[in-house]
């Protein structure tokens, strides 16, 4: 995390796939604890992702970085699970039954992200879009787009912002 | 968007970071603090006598009081700024500022008669403490709030009623070196009642703010 709050993108990213692993088991024991569909995990998961990302000015770089993430994961887990509160219909035991041998994730987490995804502003989307979905770099963006590179940043910025408001929005429907 | 997809995105973002919520919490402090202290030497002022009452120890003791509120809720918001648990210690020492004011208040109310308590209680200007602790504590509140949003609280209506805390132990702070009234008694109502105002405010707008 030091490093990437210095901006270093290849070790914050090794640091956020590892801890998306962690927080996927997390968060899929917590649902079914709480007797949650477990269809909603990924999203939950992103979620979390999105404010620990959001939210990294709120790391003291003197703490360890565990009870921090865990303090984020708790609170979204919580939150995630009363905002679907009244969608909670499938008993545990049923869930237990079911629980799948491998993680059918990638089909699960599409729908859902990619309707916040529409949910952004024009350039906004466009610009997530192209260094999200299409893995391209903030400079290629930049070139496609015939913007600087300052302006992709912020647009991203507030992108990856808007996403997480989106995220609270889509659930308190 | 897959997560992989997503970690991209926030990877590409690495270097766009916001300022350490501790230096925002510092700059809504001292922005806070600035805006009540004009508002106070520009409109209220301090107490004639002031020079003489800095020899009197029940006026010594009431800003005692609001200086410890000012500090203890400080540890606190600082602390409930990030997600995460407060350290008991906050809690404690902040409960420590009404137990003192309580004891104090009791032991004037053991030595006054209580045919005097009326006059203690409302003191010479009462109305104006009840108002001008909530008044000079507003922009500390603001502030302070406004800062907390950029922080992610584990427990948003209690760090907005923290946030009011601060505010009042700026406020109150300021206001001491005003209000003649330095009884304990005169302190336990209306100050108590001016800081339940504003800590009410913040815990009204953190539940609405504060949440992310």
């Amino acid at each position: 995390m030091r490093a990437a709050i210095g901006g270093d993108q290849a070790s914050y990213r090794q640091l956020l796939e590892s801890l998306s692993h962690s927080l996927r088991a997390a968060t899929r024991r917590g649902f079914a604890q709480a007797g949650a569909a477990l269809n909603d995990v990924e999203d939950v998961v992103q979620e979390t992702l999105l404010a620990i990302h959001l939210k990294r000015h709120t790391w003291n770089s003197d703490q360890p970085l565990g009870p921090w993430v865990r303090a984020i994961a708790r609170h979204k887990l919580i939150d995630s699970l009363r905002r679907r509160g009244r969608r909670i219909e499938v008993p545990i035991e049923f869930v237990m039954d079911t629980l799948p041998a491998e993680e059918p994730r990638d089909n699960l987490d599409r729908q859902d992200a990619e309707r916040l995804v529409n949910g952004l502003r024009g350039r906004q989307q466009a610009i997530v879009r192209a260094i999200s979905i299409e893995g391209q770099s903030i400079r290629e963006v930049a070139q496609r787009m015939e913007m600087n590179e300052g302006a992709v940043r912020v647009a991203l910025h507030r992108g990856l912002k808007a996403l997480a408001a989106m995220h609270q929005k889509a659930d308190g429907e | 968007m897959k997560t992989d997809q997503l970690i991209a995105a926030m990877a590409a973002d690495a270097e766009t970071t916001e300022m350490p919520i501790g230096r925002t919490l510092w700059l809504a402090f001292a922005g806070g603090l600035l805006v009540a202290a004009l508002i106070f030497f520009m409109d209220v002022g301090t107490r004639p006598d002031l020079a003489s009452a800095l020899s009197s120890p029940l006026f010594l003791f009431k800003c005692l009081l609001t200086v410890s509120l000012l500090v203890s809720a400080m540890g606190l918001v600082w602390h409930l700024a990030r997600p995460g648990a407060v350290p008991i210690a906050w809690v404690v020492a902040l409960c420590a500022v009404p137990v003192a004011l309580a004891g104090a208040a009791i032991a004037e109310m053991v030595i006054i008669p209580p045919s005097g308590w009326e006059h203690v209680i409302f003191g010479m200007n009462w109305r104006v403490c009840a108002f001008l602790i909530p008044l000079l504590s507003a922009a500390p509140l603001i502030a302070l709030i406004l800062a907390l949003r950029q922080g992610a609280t584990s427990y948003p209506v209690l760090a907005g009623a923290a946030a009011g805390l601060l505010a009042t132990g700026i406020g109150a702070t300021l206001y001491a070196t005003h209000c003649q009234s330095d009884s304990p008694l005169f302190v336990a109502v209306w100050y108590v009642i001016g800081t339940a105002i504003v800590t009410a405010a913040g815990a009204l707008l953190g539940a609405r703010l504060l949440r992310w």
